[in-house]
């Protein structure tokens, strides 16, 4: 019992039995799936369940990322949203070219995709470098591209509204003709496999968890901390293409000041259910990739019962604050603390 | 001789950061002067403005440095003036007097303040993850009160309309406008309030126990601890302090713009910090103090000033080289940092 109890997946799991429990008790209505038909006449289905795996997808990719940053540099990116809306900004810019409502696209989809990867491995990068090699908190450094990115990605298309006007396109964020699923869902596969490929093979994850446990003692063992703490900034950064493309795939354009907004505080929830210190070292993927589905039923619960889109952070950040609270060590050493008194208690009493 | 080079290198340390603001802010102001003269640049009402402007990011910039000097820092601030804008605009036009209301939204502050002071005094949780979730949290409880832009006209309160519309007019420095009629210089009440919290602060950062412990805890919190010092309670005294502040500052924001809207006063804690920093704060802790935090106030006012001026540019810009201007800061000071640490 307590060996899985000290299991860190236990944590997401035990979180959404929960919520999963007080949905049903509420309205059993919210796990019916159903299969409809879209305006194109192909098969999808739909539900709260096909929309938590849908918005979900997008929240465990970046939780990929999330999750390396964490672990190498012990705090957290808050710039991923300004970012996302950045390299979406960059995906319209290349496909709809100068003309803001092109009939046809200027370029392949593959092509403004890699050329969206790119710049945001650049904006990446740039955290990286103010992280690892100025030695700059995360927060701090990434707050300035939290701050600036939004003007940025509006700057990239001269504040217009590009729209694309392709099919095609609709794809990544919607439905592949003929597959009931979500194609984010996919997206999320992909990339799940991916991150788990290079962490079995690479030493990635190793030399993340060693230099986020002791910077020092990972130096005299051989390694650059610093440049492992750059690596884990410029992962994430395509962690964050991958969302934007889904993002803008959904609308087929882009709203600056709300695309991907409060996703930094979602991301970082995610992290945190899974059970990883957000002070660094240690970090287990899979129970970061099943907390960001659990976030997403959190929150697409609260929208079941009518919460404001504006209004849900403050109920996030209560669910932060809590786990926050239970992981501290202070905490956690009082707790233990009361609890031994209490069994020695008892067992005085008992004798 | 040798204390002589001691001072020498005490004065270098703690005030070339403040040196090259003062100058930055110097060479910006007379650049506006000399761009944009022919539309009123020079008129001493226009530096006027910009403390009329930017009066509550004075009051929420004092606290952010006292925050900084511990080696904190403190995101929810812009949160949390966009929440007491709400309460009070929405407050007032529920019937509730102008005073009491501000009474509330001080007292709010208080409460604020301890909840973050103590997660990260007692609990030892970084201050980051505390303020992002009260950041979250205050937005969030914003859109809770009202998702609507609620104004605050003559209709629903007359004292605080009068508060907002009192002129303050200052003797000296008037102009003859193109009409032939003479200008008088004024400011806003928010202003006075603004400058009398920075003096106190000021005062209380240099001559009292409080102040200067702030300063210890951030230079060494173990040496601080050792020293026999509270630790815990000076690091939740300044989140306080801050949150406070920041409610002070929330009023006279509020008195500026009249209304509560749920994108009120956004990125303002990146205004503030970057205000800190500019002013020679060090984000490490330790160094700083509220006079170059004002002078980065200015800074921030007189870019977003002159891109007003300008009109031709868009308005994001303010936004991008505020975020610049932190950017080249931090690494100045990230680079000092370093050379000084090769120099022992």
């Amino acid at each position: 019992m307590s060996k899985i109890l000290k299991n860190q997946i236990f944590i997401p799991i035990a979180a959404l039995l929960l919520l999963a429990v007080f949905n049903l008790i509420m309205d059993p209505s919210f796990f019916k799936i159903t299969l409809g038909y879209n305006s194109a006449g192909d098969p999808v289905l739909s539900g709260y369940l096909m929309t938590i795996l849908d918005y979900g997808s997008e929240l465990a990719i970046l939780a990929i990322g999330m999750t390396l940053v964490t672990a190498a540099s012990g705090g957290q990116d808050i710039s991923v949203g300004a970012a996302i809306a950045i390299s979406g900004s960059v995906v319209l810019r290349v496909l709809c070219g100068r003309d803001h409502h092109a009939e046809t696209m200027q370029a392949p989809i593959i092509v403004a995709f890699l050329i969206s990867c790119v710049v945001a491995m650049i904006f990446g990068a740039f955290n990286g470098t103010l992280v690892a090699f100025f030695k700059i908190q995360p927060m701090v450094a990434t707050l300035i591209l939290f701050t600036a990115g939004r003007s940025i990605a509006a700057w990239i298309n001269n504040n217009e509204l590009p729209i694309v006007n392709e099919v095609r396109f609709s794809y990544f964020g919607g439905f592949i003709p003929g597959i009931p699923i979500p194609t984010p869902f996919f997206i999320a596969a992909a990339c799940v496999i991916v991150i788990f490929l290079v962490l079995k093979f690479t030493n990635l994850g190793l030399y993340t968890q060693t230099v986020g446990i002791n910077e020092n003692a990972s130096r005299l063992n051989g390694l650059n901390p610093e440049f492992i703490k750059f690596l884990a900034f410029v992962i994430l950064g395509l962690c964050v293409a991958v969302a934007a493309l889904i993002k803008v795939s959904r609308l087929s354009t882009i709203n600056y000041s709300v695309i991907a907004k409060d996703i930094e505080m979602d991301a970082i929830l995610a992290v945190a259910l899974g059970g990883n210190a957000l002070s660094g070292g240690k970090f287990n993927m899979t129970a970061s990739i099943l907390g960001a589905y659990v976030i997403q039923f959190l929150t697409t619960t609260l929208y079941k019962f009518n919460v404001p889109a504006d209004a849900l952070p403050a109920y996030k950040a209560v669910v932060v604050i809590l786990l926050v609270v239970f992981s501290a060590p202070v905490v956690r050493d009082f707790i233990s603390a009361q609890w031994k008194r209490l069994t020695k208690k008892g067992v005085t009493e008992n004798a | 001789m040798k204390e002589k080079m001691k001072a020498k290198k005490s004065f270098n340390s703690n005030t070339i950061l403040l040196l090259i603001t003062i100058v930055l802010f110097m060479v910006l102001y007379a650049g506006g002067c000399i761009a944009y003269g022919s539309k009123g640049f020079t008129h001493f009402q226009t530096f006027l403005n910009i403390l009329i402007t930017n009066a509550g990011l004075i009051c929420v910039a004092c606290g952010m440095t006292c925050v900084m000097l511990t080696g904190g820092i403190d995101i929810s601030v812009g949160a949390l003036i966009a929440m007491d804008c709400m309460m009070l605009a929405v407050g007032m036009s529920k019937g509730i007097g102008a005073v009491p209301m501000v009474a509330i939204v001080l007292l709010v502050g208080v409460v604020f303040g301890f909840v973050q002071g103590f997660l990260v005094g007692y609990l030892e949780i970084q201050p980051f993850i505390v303020s992002m979730a009260g950041m979250f949290f205050c937005r969030g409880m914003t859109a809770v009160i009202c998702t609507d832009q609620v104004s605050i006209t003559e209709k629903i309160n007359a004292t605080f309309y009068k508060w907002a519309n009192t002129k303050v007019t200052i003797p000296f420095g008037g102009y003859v406008n193109n009409k032939g009629k003479y200008m008088v210089p004024y400011v806003r009440p928010g202003v006075i309030v603004a400058l009398i919290v920075l003096i106190l602060i000021f005062i209380m950062l240099r001559y009292t126990k409080f102040g200067r412990s702030l300063y210890a805890v951030g230079g060494s919190a173990q040496s601080a601890a050792m020293m026999g010092l509270n630790v815990k309670r000076i690091k939740m005294g300044a989140y306080m302090l801050s949150s406070i502040l920041c409610s002070v500052g929330g009023v006279c924001y509020c008195l500026n713009t009249m209304a509560g809207s749920v994108t009120r006063a956004l990125g303002l804690e990146m205004d503030a910090i970057s205000s800190a920093v500019i002013g020679g704060t060090l984000l490490t802790g330790g160094v700083g103090n509220v006079i170059g935090s004002f002078f980065g106030v200015l800074i921030n006012g007189t870019i977003s000033s002159i891109v007003k001026t300008n009109g031709k540019l868009a308005s994001s810009w303010p936004n991008i080289l505020t975020a610049a201007l932190l950017f080249i800061f931090i690494v100045i000071q990230s680079v000092f940092g370093a050379l000084r640490a090769r120099k022992k």
